[in-house]
């Protein structure tokens, strides 16, 4: 959870100002997405996968109370203690009263996207609980108290010479040391200390299966496997949207998901938690927080089937160029774009309108969310609202009166090619954002109504 | 459900986590559109079992697994005593190898213990190609931490038990019984620092697998 919310517009602004950092920002994450590419076209069997894994997922919202009644079933069957959590108040709370019953005020924490949605390490801290992520990524921006900017690479926007530095002040690393072989050392001595001696850990879930009560945790770092296997008590949060059918079904989401996040198979580990250990106590947090909501909207639902893989965010042009904090949520980029609105329209306004449109997003995404379109959906439904931007309001305003005069539509065409090639500075300036980036194109000699009147006798 | 477990859920049932269920399920049940069928997964494979092993060696070069085969456990116990073995604390699973390491037994030992370990030798029941990931469940391991904690890595496999893809894998898995199961495709690794990678993030920092028969 973010406490400053900005503007998607202005944030970019600010990220922008260091030009090479932008470009830098921009390949690191091109060159992830390029990663993808050759995983997935490796497989000829591909598109076949995110049609089943769309259908799979299209299934679930059809029948999720059923999915989440049977989960539950099988999973108390297994050992595991279940709750529900109608939003994140609550969540936090059940968390919170878990770790007082058991005395604890420290726990360590794998990467888990919905605790960061419900702003679950404030709360805790709040209430002198201190809360350390393990994720390598997770821990450096913890350290430089900054949410994540990525859900899968959360320190995405970090260089290595800023974390030596980092690492310096906190795990007391050689001044001016930087080679990440050397960081991740430190951080895995610090982080082993750590795993040894808190009797509390917290993953997330992946995949949770109705059939079998089983929950499913992907990493490549083991920091989930190290945290839950030696704690007393495992704590496990999911949102009610992460449940899957069969257990079979896992065979396509574990083809899909590493490929699509960073160009892997598969994650180095993927945990399949069914039981608790003899001595061990396992709970299970199912949260709404909005969700059973949004399954009711006919064009939004569909970003339900999310497996958060962020081959979305990787692809699209407006992320990578204004980085992930610009989003202030929990999930950014296209994905982020459609889910937050959900949770509350007014605070998240300006993110519909923060995409080209250019559909990239809806091409790579494994289980076929039509985001662009959404986002598209979303600008309709702000601007009916009063919500969109107001120079946008302003500028639509104009435009709806001047296309239905159709005299004076010629006018301010011929205007417009005039202007544009005479005193280009008119447009091109501070108040028009189109140009902080960019040149005009050069203005065509007439327009296509000139042109035609001209040529229709040939 | 333990006793402890029910205890638990008296004490702790709160009116709001009863309300919150019934609520949620409620308000999905009213949401939710209309059924949607469930598709019928087919990928055929049409490849050989020895092109499988090829394409699974391929793969575990590129994930720094190194790859040993072995005939039987005897070459196996040999090729441990000249390579491996010489670690400060080495443990297995795997009782064909108790004499050449300490052979963990399912007992009450603390899994603390294990922190220092250096080599740890267990089985997997079988290996996937197309990744590399080996499936590995508590009961072949003991402890479930043993594979994260220890330092390296040793994994040993039967050659015959190498499918294709992960749908092959499923239908292998599929009525077993596990408490805790787990797929391993490599050492524990990172690459969160600049997209550079770096094996043993958390856990063994090196992988060998060892493919019998």
């Amino acid at each position: 959870m973010h406490s400053k919310v900005t503007n998607h517009a202005d944030a970019a602004i600010q990220f922008n100002l260091d030009e090479p950092r932008v470009d830098w920002h921009d390949k690191t994450l091109w060159f992830i997405r390029e990663k993808r590419d050759l995983a997935s076209h490796a497989l000829p069997e591909w598109e076949q996968l995110r049609e089943y894994a769309s259908q799979i997922k299209n299934n679930v919202l059809s029948n999720l109370s059923q999915y989440l009644q049977e989960f539950e079933k099988n999973a108390i069957a297994n050992g595991v203690i279940v709750h529900w959590a109608a939003d994140a108040a609550e969540h936090n709370q059940i968390v919170h009263e878990i770790l007082k019953k058991h005395k604890v005020d420290r726990m360590v924490k794998s990467k888990s996207m919905l605790t960061e949605e419900c702003g679950l390490n404030e709360h805790l801290e709040h209430n002198g609980i201190e809360v350390i992520d393990t994720d390598l990524g997770e821990r450096i921006v913890q350290l430089a108290k900054e949410p994540p900017s990525h859900i899968v690479l959360p320190c995405i926007h970090w260089k290595k010479e800023e974390i030596g530095e980092l690492f310096h002040e906190h795990l007391g690393t050689d001044k001016g040391a930087s080679d990440p072989k050397y960081l991740t050392a430190a951080a895995r001595e610090h982080l082993r200390e750590t795993f040894l001696t808190r009797r509390v850990a917290l993953t997330g879930v992946n995949f949770a299966v109705a059939e079998t009560g089983e929950f499913v945790v992907s990493t490549n770092e083991g920091n989930a496997d190290m945290g839950a296997h030696l704690a007393d008590v495992h704590i496990a949060c999911m949102g009610i949207e992460k449940i899957i059918p069969k257990q079979q079904h896992l065979s396509v989401f574990l083809r899909l998901l590493a490929r699509s996040a960073t160009g892997q198979p598969i994650t180095t580990y993927s945990s399949h938690f069914k039981k608790p250990q003899p001595h061990q106590e396992m709970h299970l947090v199912l949260v709404d927080n909005g969700r059973s909501v949004q399954l009711g909207k006919e064009d939004f639902r569909n970003s339900l089937k999310c497996i958060r893989c962020a081959a979305c965010m990787n692809t699209c042009p407006v992320y990578r160029r204004s980085g992930g904090h610009s989003y202030h949520n929990a999930v950014a980029g296209p994905i982020g774009s459609i889910l937050t609105p959900n949770f509350d329209m007014r605070v998240n306004k300006d993110l519909p309108f923060a995409s080209t449109l250019c559909g990239s997003c809806s091409n790579v995404c494994p289980v076929k969310i039509d985001i662009h379109d959404q986002l598209y959906k979303w600008r309709q439904v702000l601007m009916k609202e009063g919500l969109g931007p107001t120079t946008k309001n302003a500028s639509m305003k104009m435009m709806g009166w001047v296309l239905s005069k159709p005299a004076l539509y010629d006018i301010s065409g011929k205007a417009a090619r005039w202007v544009l090639k005479n005193t280009p500075f008119v447009v091109s300036n501070g108040m028009n954002p189109w140009f902080k980036q960019r040149e005009m194109p050069a203005p065509p000699k007439e327009s296509f109504k000139e042109w035609y009147k001209k040529n229709r006798k040939n | 459900m333990t006793i402890s477990h029910l205890k638990y859920k008296i004490q702790n049932l709160k009116q709001y986590e009863v309300s919150s269920r019934e609520n949620i399920l409620k308000v999905v049940l009213k949401n939710q559109p209309e059924e949607r069928a469930l598709p019928v997964i087919d990928i055929p494979v049409t490849t050989s079992h020895e092109e499988w092993v090829e394409a699974l060696k391929k793969r575990l070069e590129i994930l720094h697994v190194d790859v040993r085969e072995v005939a039987d456990y005897a070459a196996l116990k040999d090729l441990l005593k000249q390579e491996a073995i010489p670690q400060d604390r080495t443990v297995t699973t795997i009782s064909e190898l108790s004499d050449v390491s300490t052979l963990i037994e399912a007992v009450k030992e603390d899994a603390h213990s294990l922190e220092d370990v250096d080599l740890a030798i267990i089985p997997a029941h079988f290996g996937v190609a197309e990744n590399g990931a080996m499936w590995v469940t508590e009961s072949l391991v003991k402890y479930r931490v043993l594979p994260f904690i220890t330092q390296q890595l040793a994994i040993v496999v039967n050659r015959k038990d190498i499918v294709y893809n992960m749908h092959q894998a499923y239908q292998r898995i599929a009525g077993t019984n596990y408490d805790f199961g787990v797929f391993i495709a490599g050492p524990s690794k990172t690459a969160d620092i600049e997209q550079s990678l770096v094996l043993g993030a958390h856990g063994p920092k090196g992988m060998t697998l060892y493919l019998l028969g």
